[in-house]
């Protein structure tokens, strides 16, 4: 048994966290940073976590992920990272050349107290950014929130930098994605091509950590979203943050500084999730569904009341991100399965969260979230109570193992498989990916337990 | 004088070109750290400027200390429990991602592998301190786990702070008699690499593991390997060939390893080295205190493997065990040439670039000779001068702040334990024999002439390297995997891998022949290149035309 210390007992725990279900947030503005076309992310603080940020995002994309690092030493510990900093950018501009730079802090920087708007001022007055190129920055200290609020702190920063209101609407919708897979960033982006909804969307990861091999490396991809459509954005007629806790607080702040509307909605998991979505979206757009849509989305439906007797009823419990979350049990609803457990070890604050998902999932679902939440405890739920299916990410795959249950999965970090990036779960379109992927899973199953007299030709 | 290789662009062009590159400070010092290798008489060669500082902005391969001392050097070992003391990023990141295999002898022996342990610091902590969650943490580990060794590692702001995790330990011990608990401070800026966390890992496990149980494994030929890790199995098959020739094998440092291991080492006859870099401390220690001599072996690569064993079975000098070690030789290198043959039949002649490590990088320049691969370029992550220009440069070379950071230990020989396992006598006239002790030649005494040198490559310079020399594989970490494979041009993780293994042992070295050659010669690399890309615009061939 690979997890033989982890008692079925529950015991409270104050202090230690044991396998846990988020990481830090300076990964997750990261992972936002890399949303913008031409930028190269910075992390201001020790070598260590850029290594980590950047081996555990190119471990989950198996593509490129480029960053720079203030590379601290005891000195700067010490006496500030302000050298560091005004050094980097001159390294950076002279060999990189990106057009901006986002530099995110580390619990490290936030210790000592560096004060990022002054550094960043003084570089400009240095001429350490040369013309025509800009840095941004967001306050990610690790001691807080997890990469989700990371995420969502890059991601305001883009708001705050850039986004200007010229007075002028310019009949533009902008899009904010929670922290999603790029795929399922083309996925949203087409739910609102095929609407025929002008959009501005960021952070937009895709065509940049899911390129194509071409025999050349670029340091920057074709993907990610244009600084002037950020800027733009603040011109747009309303906002959605897609996925309430990683994109609320930029579309409240774009709402605050150039007065766009916003509307928060969750993620499009799944066909009520999307219906959701789409119904919100040609509200605001005033337009109407296309046949083409009308097609994706029935074709979804078709598949799910074909197959629903294999979904039906199926019990599982599901480990990772609040927004990611959220959207996978309203899936899961769709298809008439049974959710347990709901964990995640990111503190979901001001989302309602259990509460939401109580709604979803009637008042039986067990949920957990916060500080000491963690994949061990996740197991201890799981063996009180056992699953049909586990959905998380690829770290579940130890419990599943040692309890004999299949892994959907689902979030991040996926390390052992490949997909997510090129493959949606979102729109109607990555409902049935989702589905097909679902009823696999519980078909093999059923092929593989079943006795040998009730094996069946036709499923 | 090494045999010269003809580089098809001197290294001086490359250096010049990126030199040009950089602001004037950067490239007087980068400058030190690019030389072009000439080898000398008494294996004398260039000086190399090495465990320095990244400049800032620079995108380098390198990590931090947090990450060399609980991710390389105690990562491995299965039953010290071990807790990250800071905020949840360094625990989760260190989480069984760097693949050292363990195999516990019974189900019911522990294991906490599978296992990352924090005391996720939040704000508060960290404005009133962290010591009392970190104890508390301890004691909600202790009624879980019931561990007999708990490992405390700092991170970065647990430092500044001024939490002190060896006050918590100690508190902890008086709590608990039964459990040996350490702290390590492994700030993750201390020093400029992962370097710094080696040592501070070293130091620790001297001080407060080894020597704490006189009780020897049974066995004749008692030796230790250390900076063995068992990426992918390595130590599974280092394990094999050592048993099969006749070595007890009393523990490793720290692939495969147990606590209870640890604490006993003192009483193995010899010690050997694997990874210089990251242990040479733990050997040089223990030999100052307990007698134990100690030499540089390699595991990667048939040739470097034999000659390994071989040495070990001469140090005992028992004839017995010699023939053992030569037998397992001949019958293991049967299968090793075959294979060897044939892969080299469709390598040989291909170049590599090698940037890993603090050993890897020369170590695998070996296996890949053996296929006929030259590593034209390579050079060290986090490397010392010794591990380029060898032990012999050690009194030259210079503490600066960052080193001196790092506690140095004064070793003084152990009142009851000292026993020198062979005279001064003895070891003078092997010595005098050609016989090396705490030797490490060092890698560019093993790399032909013009080749490069490169310490601290980053990527900058990676991609002109590319350019220049057009290698035919590239072996470095994740981090500059895929940006060499969006180029065409394979790539060999050679930290995890690439989630393959064992490369070392024979068995080890018949894997990476098959890996290399899978690389260099497969299908899938070829089709990078559409076939519309290199063929001229044609007129439709069934178009409409008048």
């Amino acid at each position: 048994m690979l997890l033989r210390h982890t008692p079925k007992e529950i015991t409270p725990r104050n202090a230690l966290t044991i396998n846990p279900a988020k990481t830090c947030q300076p990964i997750g503005a990261m992972y936002a940073a890399l949303g913008i076309h031409n930028c190269l992310p910075h992390s201001h603080g020790s070598q260590g976590c850029c290594a980590y940020h950047r081996s555990c995002l190119t471990r989950h994309y198996n593509d490129p992920i480029m960053s720079a690092t203030s590379s601290f030493t005891e000195g700067a510990s010490v006496f500030g990272g302000q050298a560091n900093l005004l050094d980097a950018f001159t390294n950076i501009f002279s060999l990189y050349n990106p057009d901006i730079v986002a530099v995110n802090t580390t619990c490290l920087s936030e210790v000592i107290g560096d004060d990022m708007v002054q550094i960043i001022k003084k570089a400009y007055d240095e001429k350490k950014i040369p013309a025509g190129k800009v840095v941004i920055h967001a306050s990610t200290p690790s001691f807080k929130g997890s990469h989700v609020t990371g995420y969502a702190n890059m991601t305001a920063a883009m708001v705050s930098y850039f986004a200007k209101s010229t007075g002028k609407k310019n009949g533009k919708v902008t899009l904010i994605p929670s922290f999603i897979e790029p795929s399922d960033m083309s996925e949203i982006k087409h739910l609102a091509e095929e609407l025929g909804v002008k959009y501005i969307m960021y952070p937009d990861t895709s065509d940049v950590v899911n390129g194509p091999m071409d025999g050349k490396f670029h340091m920057y991809p074709k993907g990610g979203c244009h600084k002037e459509d950020i800027e733009a954005s603040g011109d747009s007629i309303a906002s959605f943050a897609i996925g309430k806790l990683g994109a609320y607080s930029a579309a409240k702040l774009l709402d605050t500084q150039c007065k766009v509307p916003f509307k928060v909605v969750d993620l499009p998991i799944g066909i009520s999730a999307t219906d959701d979505f789409v119904d919100a979206l040609r509200k605001v757009a005033g337009t109407a569904v296309p046949e083409s849509l009308r097609k994706e989305r029935g074709q979804l439906v078709d598949a799910l009341c074909d197959m629903n007797q294999y979904t039906y009823g199926k019990k599982v419990s599901l480990v990772g991100d609040p927004d990611v979350l959220l959207g996978m049990v309203r899936f899961c609803r769709d298809a008439g399965m049974k959710v347990l457990h709901v964990v995640t070890g990111t503190p979901p604050t001001g989302m309602k969260f259990e509460q939401h998902i109580k709604e979803i999932c009637g008042e039986d679902v067990i949920v957990h979230s916060g500080l000491q939440v963690d994949m061990f405890l996740f197991h201890q739920l799981v063996q009180q109570n056992k699953p049909d299916l586990i959905m998380g990410n690829s770290y579940c795959k130890y419990i599943c193992r040692d309890m004999d249950i299949p892994l959907l999965r689902i979030g991040f970090p996926i390390y052992d498989r490949i997909g997510q990036s090129y493959v949606p779960i979102m729109g109607y379109r990555g409902g049935m990916h989702l589905l097909l992927k679902v009823l696999d899973i519980f078909m093999d199953r059923q092929d593989r337990d079943a006795a040998e007299e009730n094996v069946e030709l036709i499923m | 004088m090494n045999e010269e290789y003809n580089m098809p662009i001197p290294g001086e062009e490359f250096k010049e070109e990126v030199l040009n590159a950089y602001a004037p400070k950067l490239a007087k010092k980068r400058g030190r750290q690019i030389v072009v290798n000439k080898v000398e008489e008494g294996d004398a060669v260039p000086e190399i400027l090495a465990n320095t500082r990244t400049a800032p902005g620079i995108i380098t391969m390198r990590g931090c200390a947090y990450a060399g001392c609980k991710g390389v050097v105690l990562g491995p070992t299965r039953d010290i429990l071990q807790i990250t003391h800071g905020p949840i990023g360094c625990a989760f990141y260190s989480w069984l991602t760097r693949r050292n295999k363990t195999r516990p002898t019974s189900p019911d022996e522990p294991n906490y592998m599978t296992y990352t342990m924090s005391t996720d610091l939040q704000e508060d902590e960290i404005v009133f301190g962290g010591e009392k969650k970190l104890m508390a943490a301890i004691d909600e580990a202790v009624a879980l786990f019931h561990p007999k060794a708990i490992g405390i590692f700092a991170t970065c702001p647990v430092g500044l702070i001024g939490d002190d995790v060896h006050a918590v330990a100690r508190q902890a011990e008086e709590k608990y008699p039964g459990i040996n608990v350490f702290g390590f401070s492994c700030e993750g800026y201390k020093g400029v690499s992962q370097s710094a966390g080696h040592h501070v890992a070293n130091n620790k496990v001297f001080t407060d593991v080894v020597g704490l149980n006189d009780t020897a494994k049974p066995g004749k030929f008692r030796v230790n390997i250390l900076g063995e890790y068992n990426i992918g199995g390595d130590a599974f098959e280092i394990e094999r060939l050592m048993a099969a020739c006749g070595f007890t094998l009393h523990s490793t440092f720290s692939g495969n390893s147990t606590y209870d291991e640890f604490t006993s080492a003192h009483t193995a006859d010899l010690n050997t080295v694997m990874c210089h870099r990251s242990i040479n401390y733990l050997a040089e220690m223990m030999e100052s205190k307990y007698g134990i001599p100690w030499f540089k072996v390699n595991f990667v690569g048939a040739e470097a493997t034999a000659k390994s064993l071989r040495k070990m079975a001469q140090f005992f000098g028992d004839p017995e065990l010699i023939a053992q070690t030569e037998k397992v030789i001949e019958q293991e290198m049967v299968e090793v040439s075959k294979v060897r043959d044939d892969v080299k039949s469709r390598c040989d002649g291909k170049t590599a670039l090698n940037f890993v490590g603090g050993s890897r990088a020369h170590h695998y320049q070996e296996i890949l000779k053996e296929i006929g691969v030259t590593t034209v370029v390579a050079g060290y992550e986090f490397a010392h001068r010794d591990d380029y220009e060898g032990r012999k440069v050690i009194p030259t070379i210079s503490v600066d702040a960052d080193s001196r950071n790092i506690e140095e230990l004064k070793v003084e020989p152990d009142t009851t334990r000292y026993s020198p396992r062979i005279t001064a006598e003895d070891k003078a006239k092997r010595e005098a024999e050609g016989f090396a002790f705490s030797d490490y030649r060092g890698m560019m005494a093993d790399m032909p002439d013009k080749t490069l040198v490169i310490d601290d490559c980053n990527h900058f310079e990676l991609e002109v390297l590319i350019d220049m020399y057009k290698p035919d594989l590239v072996c470095a970490g994740i981090k500059e995997k895929y940006i060499v494979q969006k180029r065409g041009i394979p790539m060999k993780q050679l930290h995890s891998y690439d989630y393959m293994g064992p490369f070392a042992g024979f068995k080890g070295a018949i894997n990476f022949y098959h890996e290399i050659d899978r690389l260099l010669n497969s299908n899938a690399f070829k089709f990078v290149k559409a076939p519309w890309d290199s063929a001229p615009e044609l007129t439709a061939t069934y178009g409409v035309n008048a």
